[in-house]
């Protein structure tokens, strides 16, 4: 066994798929807590998203109604729908009725982790499988040895996925609504004084948040996995929100957060594959203690929105 | 501006207190799950009745909920302590996990010790040091992982709530590791069973809980064990630590403002490493408490909620629900138990799932943060009543948030924290033995 067993392309390629959940709620994490919500519910909303989705294809494709790609449409849709719902639900916990963050996320959660499992249960029953986004071929690209299957062989939400990295980039740095997001975030007082509506900012932010969180849970139940069960996200909304500040608040580095993590957690699925001497047990755990060793360093060097976790209320 | 805003979060703790949030987010809980139950098609009336019926119906029923109900008490009372001290910790998972690990071997090396001995039929001191030493490294094990956290934030910044999820997962894999490996029970090695320890000796057992009333006793016959007796002691040494000791007042200065608690002279960092530390011991006794007391062996099916039925974060809700109280985080952790043994009887009787009683936690936990504004609204009103020298009924010296050495005079809690001097200003750090004379006087008294 050597290091060519381990760096295979296949591995590469799976580092980028499993990225693609990360991406997708880390990146709508990135803009609530650059306006200064931290939505610690984007597990709770993943699973959500994860299930609608799921469910909406499931229903498309028994009842035969709708041609495959516009079911699977529909399951974005629903996803995105029933995501951007429960952000807003955050969002009115948080900046209207100014909750604790922290602990309003876990509720966010519990309720989310219930729900699309009693709804699974209800409305599904046993695990079964959907016919997700299928893998992209392209011609010629596709067929580069090596770096067609790395990067040219995946499904469409991963594409997505890596679009929206420069483009939330964009929206934050080079746009007036970013501008309004990270002034909100950083001097609440100034940006009131100025004519912006924070109140009306973090509940942007926070529903996009949450219609990203969605997408990211149905990346995995309708491209990734395609299927549903119990906690089906396992925590990956949790690391997401870890990756934000690991990544200090900027998607390009939040992206390659998840890009490393993914990475680490391909290499680990692959060593169990090869079966190295390593106890499966410890290769699970390693992106996680990689990332405490990680924030234990991003902490120090970066600094997070001022008003982070601060409600904002008028005339103080 | 700072010292209003210092008042106001003041204001915010104080009112932690009050149970109105927690009245008013029972009451929406129960709202929300009657229109989810409706929308499933079942009968509200019908499925409460059968969660009630579940939890407290018979003498088993509400052994079983007192059952559930006790790890959820550990791990509140811990919760309490971090969240009082500012600390957001959401490891109780992991903490558990280290705790009945370590409790757990420590009470098999030493059942192991006792076993052959010829006073293998004669309970005696060694007994005791067994499950005591189980217990105390439990508890240290848990400790440790949570202060570890702790020690993250306090020297590194490190995000608890971030750190606390982290190390969750990597317990769990510990926890599969060990249980697969040096922990596995030869008697089941090489087949493919679910992943255990070997069953803990008698002597390492927490003893059954009855009640000497009726013949049998009551809960002579149920898995009821002293785990509960243990954890409501606890709860009330948690509140006099809190309220009543210059530590604890520490702890909770910090939470309630930790730049005003450094500039009196408080050791920040070490109160954060300490409240993670004991909330972490508390889940660690709670794990090891679950296998002395009820499984007698340490098991899980690989799943992070394999060993711990997710007692680390129902934990959280009973925090919250006991209004940041020790003493309160008793009923609340009942309540809970009750939730949880009550659904699996209406999801036998009525087909609703029982992981309804996860949604509806986490809509508590939601309304319990989110009514905390308007307990906020009435309480600034308070203090512009004060401030205009009205009398209002509150304070008394039974107001939990007073440092323990006010005396007397305006000893409401409302006082700006700085600039007023005097010695009954909350964020004053107490005098220690001032403290501790003032604070016994006024429980005679």
């Amino acid at each position: 066994m050597g290091l060519d067993d381990i760096f295979t392309a296949s591995v590469f390629a799976s580092a980028i798929r499993l990225a693609t959940p990360y991406i997708f709620a880390a990146l709508g994490e990135t803009f609530a807590q650059r306006s200064g919500v931290l939505n610690l519910g984007v597990d709770g909303i993943m699973l959500m998203g994860a299930f609608g989705g799921f469910y909406a294809v499931h229903l498309a494709q028994t009842a035969g109604v709708m041609a495959e790609p516009l079911g699977l449409l529909a399951g974005v849709l629903v996803a995105l729908i029933v995501g951007g719902l429960m952000g807003l639900a955050m969002a009115f916990v948080s900046v209207t009725l100014q909750a604790k963050q922290g602990i309003s996320g876990i509720g966010v959660y519990l309720f989310g982790l219930g729900l699309s499992e009693l709804l699974f249960q209800q409305w599904v029953g046993t695990p079964k499988s959907v016919a997700g986004f299928p893998r992209i071929s392209f011609p010629i690209l596709t067929d580069i040895p090596i770096l067609g299957e790395i990067f040219f062989h995946h499904n469409l939400l991963v594409y997505v996925a890596f679009a929206l990295v420069p483009l939330s980039a964009f929206v934050l740095n080079r746009t007036t609504f970013g501008l309004m997001i990270r002034a909100v975030g950083q001097n609440p007082e100034a940006a009131d004084a100025m004519g912006v509506s924070v109140a009306r900012v973090r509940y942007a932010t926070t529903t996009i948040g949450g219609m990203l969180a969605g997408l990211a849970g149905a990346s995995l139940s309708i491209a990734l996995i395609n299927l549903f069960q119990q906690n089906l996200t396992a925590g990956q909304g949790f690391i997401a929100v870890a990756l934000v500040y690991f990544g200090g608040w900027r998607p390009l580095t939040v992206a390659a957060g998840a890009m490393l993590f993914s990475f680490v957690n391909a290499l680990q699925l692959q060593v169990k594959v090869i079966g190295a001497d390593i106890p499966s047990e410890f290769a699970v755990m390693a992106p996680y203690v990689i990332t405490i060793i990680a924030l234990v360093f991003a902490t120090k060097r970066q600094e997070q929105p001022t008003a982070l976790t601060k409600p904002y209320e008028r005339g103080e | 501006m700072n010292q209003a805003a210092g008042t106001r979060l003041t204001a915010q703790l104080n009112r932690l207190v009050d149970f109105a949030p927690v009245l008013i987010a029972l009451l929406l809980a129960l709202v929300v799950s009657s229109v989810l139950l409706v929308a499933l098609n079942a009968d509200p009336l019908a499925a409460f009745g059968f969660m009630l019926e579940g939890a407290v119906g018979t003498e088993n029923a509400t052994a079983e909920t007192l059952v559930k109900a006790t790890p959820i008490l550990f791990v509140g009372i811990g919760i309490t302590i971090a969240f009082r001290g500012g600390m957001i910790n959401i490891g109780g998972e992991g903490q558990m996990i280290a705790g009945a690990l370590a409790g757990t071997t420590i009470a098999l090396v030493l059942g192991d010790l006792r076993v052959p001995a010829e006073m293998a039929k004669t309970p005696g001191a060694f007994d005791l040091l067994i499950v005591a030493s189980a217990l105390i490294g439990g508890f240290l094990a848990g400790a440790l992982y949570g202060g570890l956290a702790g020690f993250l934030k306090a020297y590194f910044g490190v995000n608890e709530i971030l750190s606390t999820i982290m190390l969750n997962q990597i317990a769990v894999q510990m926890m599969n590791f060990l249980l697969n490996g040096p922990l596995l029970d030869p008697a089941v090695a090489g087949f493919n069973n679910i992943p255990k320890t070997a069953r803990l000796v008698t002597a390492a057992q927490l003893p059954r809980l009855s009640l000497p009333l009726g013949d049998p006793w009551i809960f002579a016959r149920t898995r009821l064990h002293w785990g509960l007796i243990v954890a409501i002691a606890l709860a009330v040494v948690i509140y006099i630590f809190l309220w009543r000791t210059s530590l604890g007042y520490r702890i909770r200065a910090v939470g309630e403002n930790e730049r005003a608690s450094s500039y009196a002279g408080i050791n920040v960092k070490r109160q954060m490493m300490l409240s993670m530390f004991l909330a972490g011991g508390f889940a660690g006794l709670a794990g090891v408490v679950q296998v002395l007391g009820l499984q007698y062996r340490l098991q899980t099916d690989g799943s992070p909620a394999g060993f711990t039925a997710a007692a680390g974060f129902n934990g959280i809700v009973a925090a919250l629900f006991g209004g940041l109280n020790p003493i309160g985080a008793i009923p609340a952790s009942a309540f809970f138990g009750g939730l949880l043994v009550g659904a699996q009887k209406m999801q036998r009787e009525i087909g609703v799932p029982a992981s309804l009683i996860t949604a509806v936690n986490g809509l508590i936990v939601v309304f319990v943060v989110s009514s905390e504004i308007f307990i906020l609204q009435r309480s600034k009103r308070r203090v512009s009543l004060q401030e205009t020298n009205t009398p209002v009924g509150t304070g008394g010296s039974d107001t939990p948030l007073n440092p323990p050495d006010k005396s007397g005079g305006s000893d409401t809690p409302l006082n700006p924290p700085v600039g007023t001097g005097g010695s009954d200003t909350p964020l004053n750090p107490p005098d220690k033995s001032g403290g501790r004379r003032d604070s016994k006087s006024e429980e005679a008294g």
